[in-house]
């Protein structure tokens, strides 16, 4: 590890030509009825990199289908170990393809026809250990800070987010795209009232219409859903209005120039600052886009981040299965109380002993740490 | 410490960063301010006059306008700003007129 030239690092080479900056064995389920059998099998590796993820549904789903097949084939995943019952709806065969097309090792256990729980147990965890095996001869090659995508999500926020970890976080973004990175953001719900700020920072005109368009969707369903995004909380704790709220969130975008805009799951291509838009398209149907911390994190994940900042001010213990989350503490009240979960100490800025920009800095670094090999304070609680 | 201090330059209010107890006096930028009300964390004050009608600004963008005249030292929230966008719901808000 060399902290003092953050630019070079080793990333491991994957047969499609990415690199990851994490080599890992997924366990993916591909139904809650496999559920079990997977965990099983990822209990037997506690201390080694093997993670679980999987879709509980049993209906097909073209959403869960994209968001499995690029999270199986991220650069930071090795193998695939895909368990299914036998009988469920996601198409099991496809996404087996998928990966070995990707030139992982992928193995596809259906649990009926291996004979029940035990049968599966035992195969599960003798594919793991021989994956575990292979994937250690990776090639790694050099990963520059400009082949880094980050993405960025806030959870629990108070009102010291927007003052303090948000503004620090936009700044380390802005370090990053400066140094070369992809960055992503995501929310659009969050942004209304910005649509013309947005609309300023397009890179080209067409794009620019296309930003307003997504928030304006993003508007209307939250309309029709009759649920915005201000509560009664976000009042007591001394916001105001809607776009003061919305600008507390935005502001950990930073101030470069947006690159593109993508749909979760979508792949980047150039590097830059993209924003994703959450929000299905089509007439608003009940169910909120992105339910919850965990799946905005596994859509930006799956667009193809290496890493995530996650910001709080509540004090969430997310993390994530494929990607490291760094977590940037924006109330000092919850990081003296939730210290070991936080890599992140933006109350600081409260508290007068650091600026905006020397925290900014810090978690610039600590992307560059995590980056290179450094675990996140949720990799080392094992989340 | 300041307790109050100005997310970007351009502000023209500064956010509570500790409570800021009532009948409070401290100098900021040079000016005396005493707080006539308990402010807590997240909460705004006005850093020089804002006329009826001119917009607040906080992250450097405006976050609605003033609805009276406030006053160096004010306490910037609902009562005297709004949004230039979506009105504000509170859980003062009637749904059922009676």
């Amino acid at each position: 590890m060399n902290l003092s030239n953050p630019k070079t690092g080793t990333g491991f080479l994957r047969k499609d030509g990415r690199k990851g900056i994490r080599n890992i064995v997924l366990v993916a389920y591909l139904v809650e009825c496999a559920h079990h059998v997977a965990r099983k099998v990822t209990s037997r590796f506690e201390d080694e990199p093997v993670h679980l993820i999987g879709f509980s549904g049993c209906y097909p789903n073209g959403y869960a289908d994209k968001m499995m097949n690029a999270l199986c084939t991220h650069p930071n995943v090795g193998a695939v170990l895909l368990v299914s019952l036998g009988c469920e709806s996601f198409n099991r065969n496809r996404l087996y393809e998928q990966i070995a097309a990707s030139g992982r090792p992928v193995r596809l256990i259906g649990i009926q026809t291996a004979g029940g729980t035990g049968n599966s147990v035992q195969e599960g965890i003798s594919f793991v250990t021989s994956a575990l095996e292979t994937i250690r001869k990776v090639p790694r090659v050099p990963f520059s800070v400009d082949e880094l995508i980050v993405g960025i999500v806030s959870g629990g926020s108070d009102a010291t987010s927007g003052i303090t970890a948000n503004p620090a976080a936009g700044l380390a973004f802005d370090m990053l795209n400066e140094a070369g990175s992809t960055t992503i953001f995501e929310n659009t719900g969050e942004m209304i009232g910005l649509e013309n700020l947005l609309g300023n920072r397009a890179r080209h005109p067409a794009l620019a219409e296309e930003l307003q368009k997504a928030v304006a969707k993003a508007a209307r369903y939250h309309a029709v859903m009759g649920h915005g995004s201000f509560a009664p909380g976000n009042a007591e704790g001394g916001l105001t209005t809607l776009e003061e709220k919305s600008m507390g969130a935005y502001c950990k975008s930073g101030t470069a120039p947006i690159t593109g805009l993508i749909k979760p799951g979508d792949p980047t291509t150039v590097p830059g600052l993209y924003l994703m838009d959450i929000v299905p398209d089509g007439e608003p149907r009940f169910g909120f886009p992105n339910p919850n911390d965990i799946s905005e994190m596994n859509e930006l994940i799956a667009s193809g981040a290496h890493c995530v900042l996650f910001t709080t001010g509540r004090g969430s213990v997310a993390g994530s299965a494929v990607s490291p989350v760094i977590k940037i503490c924006a109330n000092p009240e919850t990081f003296a109380r939730m210290e070991g979960d936080m890599d992140i100490n933006a109350g600081k800025i409260l508290t007068n002993e650091a600026s905006t920009e020397e925290v900014a800095q810090e978690i610039f670094d600590k992307v560059m740490f995590v980056a290179q090999g450094g675990k996140s304070c949720s990799e080392q609680l094992g989340h | 410490m300041d307790k109050l201090f100005k997310i970007n330059p351009l502000d023209n209010v500064y956010v509570v960063r500790q409570t800021v107890e009532e009948g409070e006096t401290m100098v900021i930028d040079g000016r005396v301010f005493t707080s006539k009300k308990t402010l807590g964390l997240g909460h705004k004050v006005a850093a020089c006059a804002i006329p009826f009608g001119k917009q607040v600004i906080k992250f450097g963008i405006p976050i609605g306008s003033a609805t009276e005249d406030i006053r160096f030292g004010d306490h910037v929230h609902l009562h005297n700003l709004k949004s230039d966008y979506i009105p504000t719901y509170t859980l003062d808000h009637e749904f059922i007129k009676p």
